[in-house]
């Protein structure tokens, strides 16, 4: 019988000819990942669970992108511990300000198509955009691993999405993961693997699967995948081998639940508040004001949603009223988002532009919002308090329709913002 | 042993449970007296050791943060029912030794304040006079859960 994507990963890892979903079977991790909110905790429960040393230094990537640069003083104590911890036991690869761990964790070639990788933040589903089994882990599961290099899982069953055709002008893979999100519900997809198909996913760069891949969580999805191919292969600075290339959903594999799309339906939407599967039109909340917009996160700030943005806003202002952050996924998107003139259009247009980081998603720094206040978001979570008090309401959606929104100061679909 | 419910929604997301601003605080004892403060911030001083948390479901979704069930074993829940979880709060829950189980009748048929009895190896609720029955946990998950969690079990492993 035939096998999904991620039944395939499993069997390789694990060695066996076939698995189903249901079977509980141990994996040999690949690469973990840990970022610096969790880490002091991680060490304190490696030290409980006395190992003498970590399983594979080199398979160990340590991030810190949280708490960058420090807002509190408490915060520094994570990074000592860090530091103290990669010193003690010979990590190496240890990033002190490159950027945000997902965006690092493949663009700095720790992930390759078909790896077993996990993580202790809940976007580590993030690695499927090229074709990785990735998920994430809890800190007392993540110390187990630094131990063993082993993690139990069950395999999940899988709802392929096949996407077939051309996305329309100003409609991003953001609105089309949120469209899933919102036609499966914020649980729809729980325990389960997202796999894309089709010829629209197809003609995406790694980045936009990047993003789907990213939000398969906001559905509940253990994990996403998409098959590697020549874009795969070139973003990851590698040749497809025989089992990487075989990372395709066979037409007799068994599927929870298939879902298909025609991608010239789609349309630029959003996430209302404060729930990640209520996903209205754009169109239907045009003239709603705004207080101000975020365009940066493991979701959307790579340098294609930059230029998006500055597309959008060259020769235009930022309406007088609003805040616009910008806010590079890592030191990479930076750089090149500066040689490229992308950052100096949206400074024109009187954006903000932060360090590489994840800033504002996660509600510590770089434009925490108070009662009453309206934030249009391209990041991945509109939960109640997250970008400030429990009175801020967050609309999350593409790079495009964020900016649309900053040069407006109101809801607008891109290209109404003149 | 039987102890007051205090009953949550669907979708309770894991900010709700613990904001991520707490998470910089250095242990599970100063963060328990923020849990659910959004919410009901007087949750801290009314739960007691033994009562329950009953949510609807997808419970615990969002983060990764292992502080979520943390913070309800630091206040002494002693378990969760809800109709169905997000998968990592499912797994934190277990591997710190957080009872979690599934019952789909009982979260509609209560509210905060009724009392309930939780019998976590036959998978059976009961409260207001009615009887739930609940989906037992997998062996696998039950025999780390029996260990007290995962640390607990990876030493047994070792011995």
């Amino acid at each position: 019988m035939g096998q999904t994507i991620i039944e395939k990963i499993i069997s390789h890892n694990i060695g066996a000819e076939s698995v189903k979903p249901g079977d509980i079977v141990t994996v040999q991790v690949d690469r973990v990942m840990l970022d610096d909110i969790m880490i002091p905790f991680i060490v304190a429960k490696f030290e409980e669970m006395g190992f003498p040393q970590v399983w594979d230094a080199d398979k160990v990537v340590l991030i810190y992108d949280h708490l960058v640069p420090a807002s509190q003083q408490d915060d520094t104590r994570h990074y000592k511990i860090g530091d103290a911890f990669a010193e003690k036991y010979g990590i190496q690869n240890l990033h002190r300000s490159d950027g945000i761990c997902h965006q690092l964790m493949t663009e700095a070639g720790y992930v390759k198509p078909g790896d077993a990788v996990f993580g202790t933040d809940s976007h580590t589903t993030t690695y499927g955009c090229v074709g990785a089994f990735s998920t994430g882990i809890g800190y007392t599961e993540m110390a187990a691993i630094l131990g063993t290099g082993t993690l139990w899982v069950k395999v999940p069953e899988t709802i392929r999405v096949q996407i077939d055709g051309k996305l329309p002008e100003g409609v991003m893979s953001k609105d089309v993961i949120l469209r899933l999100i919102g036609d499966l519900g914020a649980d729809g997809a729980t325990y389960r693997c997202l796999e894309f198909t089709g010829s629209a996913v197809e003609q995406m760069t790694v980045s936009s699967r990047m993003t789907m891949a990213n939000m398969a969580i906001e559905a509940g999805a253990k994990c996403a995948v998409f098959t590697p191919d020549e874009k795969t292969a070139e973003y990851c600075g590698i040749q497809l081998d025989d089992f990487q290339k075989s990372l395709t959903g066979d037409s007799d594999a068994v599927y929870a639940q298939t879902l298909i799309y025609q991608a010239e339906d789609f349309e630029p939407v959003m996430a209302c508040p404060s729930q990640v599967d209520k996903i209205r039109s754009v169109k239907e909340l045009e003239g709603t004001i705004i207080d101000q917009v975020f365009i940066g996160s493991c979701t959307n700030g790579r340098l294609e949603d930059l230029k998006v943005a500055a597309d959008v806003l060259k020769g235009k202002k930022v309406a007088d009223f609003v805040k616009l952050i910008v806010t590079p996924a890592s030191r990479k998107v930076y750089e090149e988002a500066a040689a490229q003139g992308i950052l100096k259009t949206l400074a024109e247009a009187g954006a903000i532009i932060t360090h590489p980081g994840c800033g504002l998603c996660c509600g510590r720094t770089g434009g925490i919002l108070s009662d009453g206040e309206r934030v249009v978001a391209t990041n991945n979570r509109n939960f109640l308090g997250r970008m400030g008090t429990s009175k801020v309401e967050i609309y999350l959606a593409s790079p495009a329709t964020a900016a649309a929104c900053a040069a407006a100061g109101r809801i607008v679909s891109a290209g109404q913002e003149a | 042993m039987s102890g007051k419910i205090f009953k949550f929604h669907n979708d309770l997301d894991t900010d709700q449970i613990i904001a991520s601003q707490y998470l910089l605080l250095s242990n599970l004892e100063e963060m328990k007296g923020h849990a659910f403060e959004s919410l009901d911030p007087e949750f801290p001083q009314k739960v007691k050791p033994g009562d329950y948390v009953v949510g609807g479901e997808n419970f615990g979704c969002g983060s990764s943060r292992e502080q979520a069930p943390g913070v309800l074993k630091a206040l002494g829940v002693e378990a969760v029912v809800a109709k169905s979880f997000a998968r990592i709060f499912y797994r934190n829950a277990i591997n710190i030794g957080l009872p979690v189980i599934v019952c789909k009748e009982l979260p509609d048929d209560v509210e905060t304040g009724d009392e309930m009895e939780l019998n976590m190896m036959e998978g059976v609720v009961r409260a207001k006079g009615n009887t739930y029955s609940c989906t037992k946990l997998p062996p696998y998950m039950q025999q780390i859960l029996n260990q007290g969690g995962l640390i607990a079990s990876l030493n047994k492993e070792e011995a």
